[in-house]
């Protein structure tokens, strides 16, 4: 492709100043977002996924974070030098997120149509924008996320919907302002199953409908292979593999992918496979090497001294494992 | 087969506040309405619903965390809830729980082994119980030395073991295990489930496995039921009931499930589509609940509940679509 990514990562690392030392939880990030692309970003809890956005739209807690090295450029500038003017036109119009527990996200003691319309206010930004407008506006993007009886709920607080409306609102006001990348941290875990499947088909519906591009975090493998285009896989703090998600899920390479895989459940059934061994390593200390090799059933002398690089071993399809050098 | 729990219309109401000009009229959450199955000795039994279908409700009835509103349960033919009040003692030890959340179900300020003695302690007083409290360990696979442990140093999926222990720590006979790995991430959770699986068999164990993850409960379950606002819909033999899912509740479920293959896709029923949400239990719609969701709606819906069915093989649901034949009684699953 010759346009510019829309989104561009490299080598980003994060690590965090804790009692006794730093914690060095991102080991240099790479990914690409190109635009209108739908990318997903899987991985276990502690893996690093919210830390890599939150570094993205600079609202990491700093300190205790520090963003040691790399980059995070958003058409081409680099968010890392951005101002805080600059920042707060990227967070809105330019990127914008979505939350796993829509009921952290909304402010319970304002009305849906205040916490929309502040929104909507915030992305105008010379601010000349009358409340007739904002209330109209605000409707708008209620019916846009098929929520029933819109001119009531703008009226109503967080606490008198139930998690799959809220969540619905939580979409309508990532979309109010028209970002170009949207950021959903696994939209659906908090959500019953049939609420995740109304929750997740809505957003594919309104993502292609205006073509904005997606990070869907998530650690449901179903739900990638469902929604994306692309996706990377994430394991302590490293991006291991990332491929076109057909092929990702015919083909997993890296072990920790096949792990992965074969560890969810089948529908067809045939019982639960073991999983992985051991757990998550400890950041104060990470392995040295490939971050996986304590874990990984296949690990090799190199393994244990050397960060493996990453091997292209299929159109698009990148793995950080020196399984497959040459 | 032998019954080992044995749940008769069971029906448990909460009062959540009152209503009327004298704030008299009790407002009550009907979250077990008349639920009627049998466990068999040596089965897993899995109970699927959605947040707010009174799964767990079933699950704290049966422990003895709530009296029932009305209904039995029976353990080996004995009841469960006595007039005096209290569940004697030789019954608690037989049937014990595992919660979803280990974060909170162990004490944080007990090592190991005091949450392993508790029990042990209570059911079998005035004895040294440290040789008890490795055995236990060994049997879960965990180290001895873990004993000394304090749950802050353990990962979750080791809690989570430990909180196994525990509950084997009475030798029950009959398990609760209420959502046991959604609070673990998938590649621990295999890890779990096998040992719970191998538990069973080693000790013939019984359990009553709830979870909302219907691709785990086709690999761990020999039955399932599902149950929607207090009420089950569909009870059946699991490859059965993946096979042929007929209430349209189930058919939605199934419906829902991300999938990672294609040839899982192929099993799942296409023409029903999600939409609605569970209603609240403190307006529990009329005649059938599900009527406001459900594609195949007919008139008879909303004004009549309909009773649960037998379709043969096992396989029971309670819908209009499927009607009781003139010579055939309601039946108890």
């Amino acid at each position: 492709m010759n346009t510019p990514p829309l989104l561009e990562v490299r080598n980003l690392q994060v690590h965090f100043r804790v009692f006794g030392g730093y914690l060095k939880v991102l080991d240099g990030v790479n990914l690409v977002v190109r635009a209108g692309e739908k990318v997903g970003l899987v991985g276990e809890s502690g893996c690093g996924k919210t830390t890599t956005m939150k570094a993205i739209l600079r609202i990491l807690p700093e300190p205790p974070a520090q963003i040691v090295g790399g980059h995070v450029l958003f058409r081409g500038k680099d968010v890392l030098k951005m101002r805080p003017q600059e920042l707060r036109r990227l967070r809105g119009r330019g990127i914008s997120m979505v939350f796993q527990d829509p009921t952290a996200a909304l402010n319970p003691v304002f009305t849906i149509g205040q916490q929309l319309g502040d929104v909507i206010r915030y992305s105008h930004s010379d601010g000349r924008v009358d409340a007739g407008q904002i209330r109209l506006k605000a409707l708008q993007a209620l019916k846009e996320v098929a929520l029933a009886d819109p001119e009531r709920l703008l009226d109503s607080y967080p606490i008198q919907l139930s998690g799959g409306m809220r969540q619905r609102v939580c979409i309508a006001m990532a979309l109010a302002t028209q970002p170009e990348l949207l950021i959903a941290d696994e939209p659906g875990t908090s959500l019953d199953v049939t609420i995740q499947d109304q929750i997740l088909r809505l957003l594919h519906n309104l993502v292609v409908e205006r073509n904005t591009s997606v990070i869907l975090i998530t650690h449901t493998l179903g739900v990638v292979r469902e929604v994306t285009d692309r996706v990377y896989v994430m394991y302590a703090g490293t991006i291991v593999e990332s491929a076109p998600t057909k092929v990702l899920f015919a083909n997993p390479m890296f072990p920790y992918t096949r792990g992965l895989m074969q560890s969810v459940p089948r529908l067809s059934g045939g019982g639960v496979a073991e999983g992985i061994p051991g757990r998550i390593p400890n950041y104060l200390n990470p392995p040295t090497g490939c971050r996986f090799h304590p874990r990984c059933p296949h690990v090799m002398e190199v393994c244990r001294h050397e960060k493996p690089p990453v091997f292209t071993v299929g159109e698009e399809h990148y793995v950080a494992c020196y399984l497959y050098a040459s | 087969m032998t019954p080992i729990l044995e749940y008769k219309n069971l029906k448990k109401y909460f009062t959540v506040g009152h209503r009327g000009l004298l704030r008299r009229e009790p407002i009550t959450v009907k979250a077990v309405d008349g639920v009627s199955f049998v466990i068999n000795k040596g089965e897993v039994f899995g109970l699927v619903g959605e947040s707010g279908s009174g799964k767990s409700t079933v699950a704290y009835t049966t422990i003895g965390m709530y009296r029932p509103t009305s209904g039995a349960i029976e353990f080996q033919g004995e009841s469960l809830f006595t007039k005096e009040g209290k569940r004697p003692r030789h019954i608690k030890k037989e049937i014990q729980i595992v919660f979803q959340d280990p974060g909170s179900s162990l004490n944080p300020r007990r090592s190991v082994k005091e949450i392993l003695e508790l029990p042990l302690s209570i059911h079998q007083p005035a004895k040294k119980h440290i040789g008890r409290v490795a055995e236990l360990l060994e049997m879960v696979e965990l180290p001895v030395d873990y004993m000394y442990k304090y749950p802050h140093a353990l990962s979750g999926g080791e809690k989570q073991i430990v909180a196994i222990a525990r509950a084997l720590a009475t030798e029950p006979s009959f398990i609760i295990l209420d959502e046991p790995t959604s609070a673990l991430d998938v590649s621990i959770q295999g890890k779990i489930i096998n040992l719970l699986l191998r538990l069973r068999q080693e000790f013939h164990l019984s359990y009553l496995f709830i979870t909302h993850d219907l691709s785990l409960m086709r690999n761990v379950a020999s039955r399932v039921a599902i149950m929607y606002l207090g009420k089950i819909c569909e009870v059946a033999e699991a490859s059965e009931f993946f096979r042929n899912p007929k209430h349209p509740y189930t058919q939605m479920l199934l419906s829902s499930i991300p999938v990672v293959s294609e040839e899982e896709e192929k099993l799942k029923p296409k023409r029903v589509q999600s939409r609605g949400e569970i209603p609240s239990p403190v307006n529990i719609p009329s005649g059938c609940s599900f009527h406001l969701r459900c594609p195949y709606k007919m008139d008879i819906c909303p004004r009549v509940d309909p009773e649960m069915v037998d379709t043969g093989e096992g396989h029971y649901v309670r819908c209009h679509l499927y009607p009781v034949q003139e010579n055939s009684r309601p039946v108890a699953v």
